[in-house]
């Protein structure tokens, strides 16, 4: 292809036979190619993580002209090519666009990058919170389709399993596309409303506080029912007659609680309707929901029988609270050792407060989930079960877009990275539908010879960072997109993490 | 620069059973469905029609850029030809086949598509330009795109075979082409997608406010060769207000409900800043959408 400068600032772009002219800062009619200070240039920027020593740790992304290069002064063991924007070869079962070589520490290393076609993948999404979102196994809906379901509770936290290849392409095909594009935003951090059978209303983004039923979810419990009776049983007494911390999990009931014995906690003569557990401790004392410390209750008292007469006495208090501190109430037993609701005592609120304050921030987390299929691995190597054994060895340390990707045990290249760890907008679809994503392997030269690879389309570091692409790669890489590399992951080319 | 690569004609069978094609500023999506010797037949046929269209409407582009009217010869390539016989049909100030390019390589691909029978469904998907093939108790799902940017959809619609709409097309002022007007889209429903194409727009230039939060320039500042020459285009639409977006709204309809009278397109689907009319015999049916993929618009469904 060659381009010729027509006037000042015009080229003509002759990668199709349109031959566009194309104006300075402006892209032809495809809008594929650009003109780039008189350079053509194709609209797929490669992501290049820098490494400083003096970079705050945001990511902060550039886009580089050919000006902001400096052209070739590349320090190997700060720069680390990732697949973001890298293209990928398949279906063409061809070396994988991007064979880099550089030194780290006097050691040749070789990283492949590629953007792998994921038609298995999907996330596991964690959400803070002890209210109940829906039951186990139930059905996770977007624009009605099922995109997931709600998996196992996790302490604090509630689980949901989406995507995988049963929704993206086992079933319909709205629910596929949907599905995809439901992974396709959460991944690249966007907000997703979801909805689940019989459960929530959700809205749900990366490193955001889940919003749960139109409220955002700001703490993450400080302990279960029971946790908490023991975390506040000795600030609470000299208070308070009793204390029930209302949970869905464990409900807590201080003096009954071996928490409470140890100090010699009095008994109240409190009845909690649930099944008893341990002293103290009760499960089942009402239904999931939203309410207090995740059941369905709207009025505590609820779980409360009758005061056992002979130990019970008016005017004996009762603190009810849920396990975030976020509700809370105040009682004192009338002559019929009744609770009536008082206001609550300057001294017990500064405990409530206590309890919010020991509550994490309640965040979405969102981890990728994915298998490097045949076709991925053939980029890598001519004998794509060596690739394999060499990960699983740790001889090849596997990144996504340079975050660290753990991979699971058994056999096959099946990887987890957490999405908030990746260059902005990291991911990509195509529309069978599969996700697009980057992963890099990151071995010594040796080793990678020695398990087949592609040695002849090796393209050293400061070539790939000057914008030299292999001559197995069909895209002629325009941009580059330089950021600063998360300081909170390892560096991608750390040896001691891929060797030990 | 030389980097010793040259684009040429691409085509890929997708692993749901389209085909996608793209060369040059043509991406094509194709998908058929029916008697699978027909499809097999239809994908060879668009396959190796797609070799050549570029070139040979690339061989006749001082004419299809050439305003209408002018007393310039018909182009003699079938696609060319189509797109200056239907840009001819519209009473315009100024129009060039140009217009009707994305809408008729769709029309056109699908003709070869569909080749002697045998498709139950079938359609040709050029960049969100749409031709539609149904056979009787067939219909088509279509989510009309009003945020080209983010890939937001604003609805959905429903084509069924009894229906006189076969082309679906979408214009704006952040699309690939160039408008007059400041509409985010409008989206056309006609008889094939070269019409709805030159109508899609004609429309969305008449979308149009005098505002100070309109930027424009003139066309071949931005594309050297544009096919509308100095004309002022518009580059970036600031705020709006109410009164403005009603002005420009009411403009497009106007064209829009002439376009109807005329007996030359069914309805339009008109997006401003948030505010959508729906002009003509056709329902909408409005459902959210939740995520928005990268890689453009998916507008089939």
């Amino acid at each position: 292809m060659t381009t010729r400068a027509i006037k000042s600032g015009k080229i003509r772009c002759d990668a199709c036979p349109v031959m566009c002219y194309i104006a300075e800062g402006r892209a032809g009619a495809c809008d594929r190619y650009a003109n780039e200070a008189g350079q053509l240039v194709r609209l797929d920027p490669l992501t290049i993580l820098q490494r400083h020593s003096e970079s705050g740790g945001e990511l902060v992304p550039f886009l580089d002209g050919a000006d902001d290069w400096d052209g070739g002064i590349v320090a190997d063991g700060d720069t680390f090519i990732t697949a973001v924007g890298a293209g990928t070869t398949y279906p063409d079962y061809k070396p994988a666009p991007f064979i880099v070589a550089s030194q780290v520490d006097d050691a040749d290393m070789i990283t492949v990058v590629s953007e792998g076609i994921f038609s298995y993948c999907g996330v596991k999404v964690k959400i803070d919170t002890d209210r109940h979102l829906g039951p186990e196994r139930a059905p996770v809906r977007v624009d009605g389709e099922p995109v997931g379901h709600v998996t196992t509770g996790e302490y604090g936290s509630q689980m949901l399993s989406l995507g995988g290849v049963n929704h993206l392409t086992g079933g319909g095909k709205k629910e596929g596309r949907v599905t995809c594009a439901t992974l396709l935003a959460l991944c690249n951090g966007g907000a997703v409303e979801m909805a689940i059978d019989d459960g929530s209303h959700l809205i749900v983004q990366a490193g955001r506080p889940p919003m749960v039923n139109g409220e955002v979810e700001e703490r993450m419990r400080a302990g279960c029912g029971s946790a908490v009776v023991g975390m506040f049983a000795s600030q609470w007494k000299g208070l308070v007659d009793e204390v029930v911390v209302v949970d869905d999990h464990i409900t807590g009931v201080m003096s009954e609680h071996q928490a409470g014995k140890v100090i010699g906690w009095p008994a109240s003569g409190i009845r909690i309707k649930g099944r008893r557990s341990t002293p103290g401790r009760y499960f089942n004392v009402a239904e999931p929901g939203t309410g207090w410390g995740g059941t369905d209750l709207a009025d505590p008292l609820t779980i409360v029988g009758d005061f056992k007469t002979g130990v019970a006495e008016p005017g004996r208090s009762l603190l009810m609270v849920s396990t975030t501190g976020e509700h809370s109430a105040y009682y004192e037993l009338d002559d019929a050792l009744r609770p009536v609701e008082k206001r609550m005592p300057d001294a017990l609120v500064k405990t409530i407060e206590r309890i919010a304050e020991n509550c994490e921030p309640a965040l979405c987390s969102v981890v990728f989930m994915g298998g490097a299929g045949g076709s991925l691995r053939a980029g890598v190597t001519e004998n794509p079960v060596r690739l394999t054994r060499s990960v699983r060895d740790a001889l090849t340390k596997v990144t996504c877009g340079g975050a660290p990707a753990y991979v699971w045990p058994g056999g096959g290249i099946t990887i987890m990275a957490d999405v908030a760890r990746m260059p902005e907008n990291a991911f990509g679809y195509v529309p069978t539908p599969a996700l697009v994503a980057p992963i890099e392997f990151t071995m010594r030269r040796d080793d990678y010879q020695a398990l087949g690879g592609h040695m002849d389309h090796v393209t050293t570091l400061a070539d790939a960072a000057r914008g030299v692409t292999g001559r197995q790669n069909d895209h002629v890489l325009a941009g580059r997109r330089r950021v600063a590399a998360d300081p909170q992951n390892p560096w991608p080319t750390n040896r001691e993490r891929a060797r030990s | 620069m030389s980097v010793g690569w040259k684009e040429t004609p691409r085509s890929v069978l997708l692993k749901d059973g389209r085909l996608g094609l793209r060369h040059g500023p043509i991406d094509l999506i194709v998908a058929a469905q029916g008697d699978p010797r027909a499809v097999t037949g239809g994908y060879e046929r668009v396959r190796a029609q797609f070799e050549t269209i570029l070139g040979d409407l690339v061989g006749e582009l001082y004419l299809l850029r050439a305003p209408v009217g002018g007393g310039q010869p018909m182009p003699s390539g079938a696609i060319a030809g189509r797109m200056a016989r239907i840009a001819r049909r519209f009473p315009a100030d100024f129009v060039t086949p140009m217009a009707a390019v994305a809408g008729c390589v769709a029309d056109h691909m699908l003709g070869v598509l569909i080749g002697d029978g045998g498709l139950e469904r079938a359609y040709v998907n050029n960049g969100g330009d749409i031709a539609l093939h149904l056979a009787p108790g067939a219909s088509y799902k279509a989510a009309i795109c009003t945020d080209p940017t983010a890939g937001g959809h604003g609805g959905t619609i429903e084509v069924d075979w009894g229906d006189p709409v076969r082309g679906i097309a979408t214009s704006g002022w952040r699309g690939r082409s160039h408008s007059l007007g400041v509409a985010d889209a409008v989206s056309v429903l006609a008889r094939d997608a070269g019409t709805a194409d030159v109508a899609a727009t004609l429309i969305a230039n008449a979308v149009d406010v005098n505002s100070s939060a309109v930027v424009r320039q003139p066309a071949n500042r931005l594309q050297p060769d544009s096919d509308l020459g100095d004309r002022p285009v518009t580059v970036q639409v600031g705020h709006l207000s109410a009164a403005e977006i009603d002005e420009a709204l009411d403009n497009g309809e106007r064209r829009v409900t002439g376009f109807v009278q005329a007996g030359l397109i069914e309805a339009a689907f008109l997006t401003l800043q948030g505010r959508t009319r729906v002009v003509g015999e056709r329902p909408a049916l409005l459902s959210p959408h939740a995520a928005i993929p990268r890689h453009g618009v998916d507008r089939h469904a």
